[in-house]
């Protein structure tokens, strides 16, 4: 009874700190938006920076010349370039031949889907245990009935390439890092610019230095899926124990065997994550390769995004989904095996052996069989289910047109009008030094001196590349759109976490709107919404919105049993206990949730630009499309990333100070996972 | 040990069956006839991102492939992207290009570009830039279609995205498009306001004619949607030679686009056949509508959909072939 006594206590002392601390907070804040209405109000928009879609300025122009002259180089760096992706593209193309594409005068690729299917199988077995191929096998069958065998080989083709590279150079650059902390202040900053430039600001640039073929695809891949592998790494090996190395250390073993024999080993399991994170995030960019002919499934998403069939693009992005899902469970299944066998030893049963050398032979007949025959080669048409779902859906999409849209038209315009559109006006309509110097002072009221100097260095960064009033119409969009993410978060978090009924029904959702591409939900999106900003911010939500919810729900359930026993015995209404004891103790989660819900609708400013949100997302696409305007959306694309760099920062100082843990182990484990895009 | 032996046996069984299956024999991949003459070779065809264009690409595809005998490959690419791959030996053929006066500078040798690209004459059809509205506002206000009404009307087009002012839609961002600077140029009450894709207009123009809501966009032909629902083009101040040369200065209409062919330099120099027939095809916007038509609204595969209109236009497939 005494330590449920000595929790309340605690709790009530918690609750008390906090709430001093952010009244104190929430006063400076409401102050800060009191003046800035005021002067706003007398500023009349002037001095807000605006420019048009088809305005440039010298920097833009600089940015242009850039550019060009990459196009003009011809020195060992561009020819070492070209020698890299001219031998990726022999690996891909190799790698091709054998599994989906025709060789002439051949009719058909060397290995067909029994072969494929087998293998595949064998490889699952070894790695990750026969329960895992209990999910790849029917994955593999449903890549076919969709009716998108090539597509999906081809995706897994330049995932697996890319993410062997990413994990090849990764995971040595995480080792360094962890043991380096200079390294580390060099590389982090680097890894942030990779993973919030928006791709489409070096497809050009990579199509100039790399040309057109399989090999683009995978380096544009690459360059987003490294990262998880380099932070996930790096923050893995500092996990292992001080005592352990220590006690090791004083064996007197040399650097080498120290990493060998104890800080990988130890490491594996978290190591096997990032893996799974660069997966994931090597899936993620399987629709922006096909804008530069990348194969693979997100070629069909395009062609039905292109001709407007919705049905065409769903079963596409259906294939990912059910990609994304077999990888990320077989990825996960094998760290779980992975640390199982390194505590008992090698399981080397005399069942698995029989299995293996089984499953060896069967492999080898079925490639044979597949080398040869047709029935083999080619996936069986008759047991086709794309075209069923794909008229489905499209009755769907015809049903959402006539009888849903003036509705939702009017959800749209007043929200956009009585919402969107005030803040808009004050964030973007001040003089950009009252717009700055408000963001300066919000920064520190939240994160302190350090957000401060983050959010002075970003804004003149903005400032510099001639974007400032399309910069705050995006950070506007993204602010509200993640306020959408929280609230979602909360509400589907907290019912997630406190009932394993609701969060057994409600993750597959999650997952599978997590990993459909945003193009395939941007069709019905727009035929509900029209093309502006509001549906940007859909898309925009539809995508962050899972992670906060996981992210609120774990720590929900987080919540320490003796907790929650004392709220109840003090007698706490359900209210009380979400709003008093559950939500305050997972405020680390929350803080979290809000970190990523602001990087993952920031990744999606890009797609939006596509829908009608204008500002910097469409300036990056403009510079992709028109060969004038690639200076101005190189300039575009890194102000979005000054703009993640910021959020990223406020949020995160923000985050250390609430928990009054400067530098403690948990604000470690949020750096690694602030501006990793984690699968969760 | 005892592994061992079982792994041998399974090993022994399973070639075993392999050999007896293919003893069924039918269905042998060797047996199969592969197609393809070797004289055309291959043709590297861009597909830029809109139906119209994938449908021309395809027929000429399609006849390089079955009467030629070429290997054609398709590849999903941007204008931008296209004429980059003309020099680094990716592209072949770029079917339909508006214009792009910037690229032929760059790529043109005549225009004091680099050489790698050269032009392969019209493809017959004419591209028609304009603002359109849906039929049923004409009926309503019939003097809408002249510009100078516009801002009469300007309040119709208010959106929540275009504040006091209406919204003129524009579309993909790749388009040609001075729509910023005429609305500035001819003073009116309108804001671009960019709908993203072509798609995204054919929405947004498909639902103001169904639920009479106005909308005024940027459009074009050929186009199959024009068939779908007639859209009627607002007059702008006619266009004279030489008035959209500043792009800031633009006070005036599109002029109507001859729509050429774009051919890598070295694909134009290796006799292929493919390159004749390229240079040959012409057919007119009615033909290209019929065709996007087949793929964007029935959902037929661009093979099989040019398949059908090449089987229906004998006469004008012989000549594209010399025959």
């Amino acid at each position: 009874m005494s330590t449920v006594a000595a929790t309340k206590d605690r709790l009530l002392d918690v609750g008390l700190v906090s709430s001093l601390r952010s009244r104190w907070r929430l006063v400076s804040v409401v102050a800060l938006v009191v003046v800035w209405v005021v002067v706003w109000a007398f500023a009349n928009g002037k001095s807000t920076l605006a420019i048009q879609a088809s305005d440039r300025t010298d920097v833009h122009a600089w940015f242009l010349r850039r550019i060009a002259s990459i196009e003009g180089a011809d020195n060992v760096a561009t020819s070492f370039l070209g020698a890299v992706s001219d031998g990726m593209d022999n690996v891909l193309l190799f790698l091709q031949q054998l599994f989906t594409v025709a060789e002439f005068p051949r009719p058909y690729p060397q290995i067909g889907w029994l072969g494929a299917l087998a293998i595949a199988c064998l490889i699952t077995y070894v790695a990750a245990g026969w329960r895992s191929v209990l999910l790849v096998a029917p994955s593999f069958m449903l890549f076919g009935m969709l009716g998108y065998w090539e597509d999906s080989l081809d995706l897994l083709i330049i995932t697996g390439v890319a993410v062997v590279i990413a994990v090849a150079i990764g995971i040595p650059i995480g080792v360094w890092m962890a043991h380096s902390k200079r390294a580390s202040a060099v590389i982090t900053p680097i890894l942030d610019v990779m993973q919030t430039m928006p791709s489409f600001v070096y497809l050009l640039p990579f199509v100039i230095l790399f040309s057109i073929g399989p090999a683009v695809a995978a380096l544009v891949t690459l360059v987003y899926a490294m990262p998880p592998a380099v932070r996930v790494t790096s923050f893995a090996i500092r996990s292992v124990s001080g005592t352990t190395i220590e006690a090791t250390d004083s064996l007197g073993q040399s650097r080498w065997q120290r990493l060998k024999h104890v800080e990988l080993p130890m490491a594996k399991r978290t190591i096997i994550v990032g893996v799974n994170q660069t997966t994931m995030a090597a899936l993620a960019m399987a629709t922006i390769a096909a804008y530069v002919d990348g194969p693979g499934l997100g070629q069909p998403v395009l062609e039905g995004l292109r001709r407007g069939q919705l049905g065409k693009a769903f079963v596409a992005g259906l294939a990912i989904v059910i990609m994304a899902i077999m990888l990320d469970r077989t990825t996960t299944a094998a760290s779980t095996r992975s640390e199982r066998a390194a505590r008992t030893g090698q399981d080397t049963g005399r069942a698995r052996w029989a299995v293996l050398g089984g499953g060896t032979v069967v492999t080898v007949i079925a490639v044979y069989l597949s080398n040869s025959y047709v029935w083999a080669n080619q996936f069986p048409e008759g047991i086709g289910i794309g075209q069923w779902i794909s008229d489905r859906v499209d009755e769907v999409a015809d049903w959402l047109r006539t009888d849903l849209s003036e509705l939702t038209t009017g959800i749209q315009q007043n929200f956009t009008l009585h919402f969107l559109n005030p803040i808009q006006d004050l964030i973007a309509g001040s003089p950009w030094f009252v717009s700055g110097a408000a963001l300066l002072v919000l920064a520190t009221i939240l994160g302190g001196g350090r957000a401060f100097f983050a959010t002075l260095i970003c804004l003149a960064g903005i400032y510099w590349l001639d974007l400032w009033n399309n910069a705050m119409i995006t950070l506007t969009a993204v602010v509200v759109a993640t306020a959408v993410v929280m609230l979602l978060g909360v509400v589907v978090g907290v019912w997630m976490g406190r009932s394993t009924a609701a969060d057994r029904a409600v993750r597959p959702i999650l997952d599978a709107a997590q990993t459909m591409p945003p193009f395939v939900y941007l069709i019905p999106v727009l035929v509900l919404f029209d093309a502006n900003r509001f549906t940007a911010m859909v898309a925009g939500v539809v995508y962050a919105a899972p992670v906060a919810i996981k992210l609120i729900a774990d720590g929900v359930r987080g919540v320490p049993a003796t907790t929650i026993e004392a709220a109840e015995s003090a007698g706490s209404s359900r209210m009380q206990m979400i709003f008093k004891v559950q939500l305050p103790m997972a405020r680390g989660s929350l803080l979290l949730a809000a970190n990523q819900g602001l990087l993952y609708v920031l990744s999606m400013v890009v797609i939006g630009g596509m829908v009608g949100a204008g500002a910097l997302g469409f300036d990056i696409v403009y510079g992709f499309r028109q060969a004038n305007f690639a200076g101005k959306g190189l300039a575009a694309g890194v102000t979005i990333v000054l703009i993640g760099i910021m959020l990223d920062r406020i949020t995160t100082y923000g985050a250390q100070r609430a928990d009054g843990t400067r530098r403690a182990a948990p604000a470690t484990k949020k750096r690694f996972l602030s501006l990793t895009r984690a699968n969760n | 040990m005892k592994v061992k032996r079982t792994r041998v046996l399974l090993v022994s069984i399973g070639l075993a069956s392999a050999f007896g299956l293919s003893g069924c024999g039918g269905g042998s991949i060797e047996n199969e006839e592969a197609s393809g003459g070797e004289e055309c070779g291959t043709i590297d065809m861009a597909i830029n991102p809109w139906v119209g264009y994938e449908a021309s690409a395809h027929v000429v595809g399609y006849v390089a492939e079955s009467k030629l005998g070429c290997t054609v490959n398709y590849k999903d690419l941007d204008e931008q992207v296209s004429w980059e791959g003309f020099g680094k030996g990716e592209v072949d053929v770029v079917i339909e290009n508006w214009g792009h006066p910037e690229l032929q500078k760059k790529y043109f040798a005549d225009k004091g570009g680099d050489g790698s690209a050269m032009n392969a004459g019209p493809n017959g059809n004419e591209g028609i830039i304009g603002w359109y509205v849906p039929p049923w506002m004409v009926e309503e206000y019939p003097d809408i279609l002249d510009w100078q009404n516009l801002n009469k009307y300007s309040d119709l087009f208010k959106t929540p995205e275009s504040g006091n002012q209406g919204t003129l839609f524009d579309g993909d961002p790749g388009f040609v498009t001075n729509d910023e600077a005429l609305v500035k140029n001819l003073d009116l009450n309108y804001k671009v306001v960019f709908a993203g894709s072509e798609n995204a207009l054919i929405e947004g123009f498909r639902k103001a004619e169904e639920n009479r809501t106005p909308y005024l966009g940027y459009f074009y032909a050929p186009q199959w949607f024009l068939s779908e629902v007639e859209l009627q083009k607002v007059e702008l101040p006619e266009y004279t030679e030489g008035c959209d040369a500043d792009p800031e200065k633009v006070d005036c209409d599109y002029p109507v686009y001859t729509l050429d062919k774009i051919v890598a330099t070295e694909f134009a120099e290796s006799g292929s056949p493919g390159y004749d027939l390229v240079k040959n095809f012409e057919w007119t916007n009615e033909d290209q509508n019929v065709v996007a038509e087949m793929i964007a609204a029935e959902g037929m595969d661009p093979d099989e959909a040019a398949q059908q209109w090449v089987d229906d236009n004998p006469d004008k497939v012989d000549a594209w072939l010399g025959e």
